[in-house]
């Protein structure tokens, strides 16, 4: 178990150092970083201040590593838009926004997903089966953006039922979670029900049948117990696609998180913010998936001797 | 529980009858393709001739027509944009870029992922596990951010939208192919071609890609919806194809602030989208059923 932790541990590692490395490589790409990293109007002295700090006159693997050191530091400079903040500052002020609403997301598409899916397999072939097929079907096709715009279109505009945009009260976050978490519980619902025809399927479950014990314990508290295991492992999965689906519901919702500050950062050539915003949501992506790991491997002995 | 066993796979194959060419369009779905052939591929290869008007420039005294059941004409069927374009041969001329961007990446993201996934699985060892570090590597790092670093760095284009989508799939087929070959590998036959003295090359080009062959066909299948998604949300944010190419994505930014007064500028093309994406979702999945059970959970 531990020697399994370890290991995981020291990918997770290895995959955030290719990325800041990634990033790196990135900032290079376009000629010198000091024209990505100053504003437009910026005077040579800034370019030579830069240069110092970022040691861009040494060579390239000196300058990796004076990167990463910064960027340990969390130090990743300073915005070009927002003067006088640091990337990391304006990326660390709107990350609660970005967790509020995908939080929410993942709580609501879970419990959307997981009754369905369960429901979907106990009645396979029913009429309820071919609802839940539908709305995996719709959710799996339909781009998030344009669920979301028409989303405000009829639920907030037409029928004025919901804000159109910002952040608020829960009435703000229901709409973009719903168009943000579609196409997890399309996801989600798919693997609870494969998941719950293999168990319902089992040895145990039969006994218990036989045993007489009542039917929705046996759905709900042997089978389901087991079958959940498999949905817990795309959660790291689920939790990464919500988070860098965040770009684009909060651009549609103007809310004001993480995900909108790298569309205005884009759109202001901001580099510096444009690459804390990268390395924060990598690191977050990783953390999930490490912690999904550790879980599984505890719930399910078998991984940890793989 | 159905998962057939490494070995018997290819057996399985050997006893059903091979399927004729006849057999094989006899038995396709229907409606997915019916949507494909009239959504996507017509347009995208006849948008340059059969497209009613131009799709990049208007004509503003023509803006903003409604489509034409709901107060607009036939001059314009889905009504026109806020520069007066034609929507409906937007929409023709944007299939063009989601089949090309789609075609073009899978091809490279699956024939880079193909051939490292073969050396992986084949070779084993140090290939092997440097392999699979990039391959876990490449899966957590999410393929917007990565689109957004090139939007700034490179700027967008649809060489960036292109190496995007390879960046994101390659991955996915290494990953695949390789658990394909670990168990080809071990199979009589391999042994038997390394006995009579075929090269590495030969035993895995003759011999394990082509028992190979039908997972990766399945996995291009189900990967070609997700890509015209991943294509139009990066188009949407403006860090894919740049304007003024008629990319659906593009066009449902375009509409998104008059989704009130002229919701057909967004609705057309977001449509558009979902019908080919639930279409060829639909075609992947029996594709994977007729061809390749195992790759069930995808």
């Amino acid at each position: 178990m531990k020697r399994y932790l370890i290991i995981r541990l020291f990918q997770s590692l290895l995959a955030m150092l290719a990325i800041s490395m990634i990033a790196f490589v990135l900032s290079h790409l376009s000629g010198s970083p000091v024209d990505a990293m100053l504003p437009d109007d910026a005077g040579p002295e800034e370019a030579e201040r830069l240069i110092r700090l970022w040691g861009l006159d040494r060579p390239y693997h000196e300058q990796y590593l004076v990167f990463l050191g910064n960027a340990l530091q969390g130090n990743l400079g300073d915005s070009i838009k927002w003067s006088g903040q640091t990337a990391m500052g304006l990326v660390l002020d709107r990350l609660p926004a970005t967790l509020q609403l995908g939080g929410f997301a993942i709580i609501v598409s879970t419990i959307i997903a997981l009754p369905i899916g369960v429901l979907a397999a106990v009645y396979k072939d029913s009429p309820f089966d071919s609802f839940g097929k539908l709305i995996a079907l719709l959710g799996q096709a339909m781009p998030n953006f344009w669920l979301g715009i028409v989303l405000i279109w009829v639920f907030a505009v037409t029928l004025n039922w919901f804000p159109t945009s910002g952040r608020g009260g829960l009435s703000n976050m229901i709409l973009p979670a719903i168009a943000m978490g579609w196409f997890q519980v399309a996801a989600l619902m798919r693997l609870t029900r494969s998941a719950m025809l293999e168990v319902l399927d089992s040895e145990y479950v039969k006994l218990a049948r036989i045993k007489g014990v009542p039917e929705w314990r046996v759905v709900w508290v042997h089978a389901f117990r087991n079958a959940a295991i498999v949905p817990l492992t795309y959660f790291g999965l689920i939790a990464g696609s919500i988070f860098t689906g965040s770009v684009v519901i909060e651009t549609v919702f103007a809310w004001p998180g993480t995900g909108l500050l790298a569309i205005d950062a884009i759109r202001g050539r901001d580099f510096p913010v444009v690459q804390a915003v990268v390395l924060t949501f990598a690191g977050v992506f990783i953390l999930a998936n490490l912690i999904v790991d550790t879980l599984y491997a505890y719930l399910d002995p078998r991984i940890r001797y793989r | 529980m159905q998962d057939p066993s490494s070995e018997t796979a290819p057996e399985a194959m050997i006893s059903e009858a091979k399927p004729s060419l006849a057999r094989a369009i006899a038995g396709l779905p229907v409606v997915p393709v019916f949507i494909l052939v009239f959504l996507l591929i017509i347009p995208a290869l006849t948008a340059d001739f059969l497209a009613p008007h131009d799709p990049v420039t208007g004509s503003i005294p023509k803006r903003l027509k409604p489509p034409v059941f709901f107060g607009g004409t036939w001059e314009f069927p889905l009504g026109t944009d806020r520069l007066g374009r034609d929507i409906l041969s937007r929409i023709m001329h944007g299939a063009k870029v989601s089949l090309s961007i789609s075609l073009v990446g899978i091809l490279l993201g699956g024939v880079l992922g193909t051939a490292l996934g073969l050396i992986a699985g084949y070779f084993r060892g140090l290939a092997d596990a440097i392999i699979m570090r990039l391959v876990d590597i490449t899966m957590a790092l999410p393929s917007i951010l990565l689109a957004l670093v090139l939007a700034v760095s490179v700027g967008p284009s649809f060489q960036t939208v292109i190496a995007v989508v390879a960046f994101v799939l390659w991955a996915l087929y290494a990953r695949q192919v390789r658990g394909e070959v670990l168990s080809i590998r071990e199979r009589d036959f391999v042994a038997r071609a390394r006995v009579s003295g075929a090269s590495h090359f030969r035993i895995i080009w003759r011999h394990i890609l082509p028992n190979a062959a039908n997972t990766i066909v399945v996995l291009a299948t189900l990967q070609v919806g997700s890509v015209i998604l991943l294509e139009a949300g990066l188009s949407f944010l403006g860090v894919g194809i740049p304007r003024p190419t008629p990319a659906w994505g593009l066009m449902v930014a375009d509409g998104r602030q008059l989704i009130v007064s002229a919701w057909w500028i967004a609705f057309f093309p977001g449509l558009a989208i979902t019908l080919t994406v639930l279409a060829l979702n639909l075609l992947g999945d029996w594709m994977r059923d007729k061809l390749d059970p195992k790759l069930k959970e995808l």
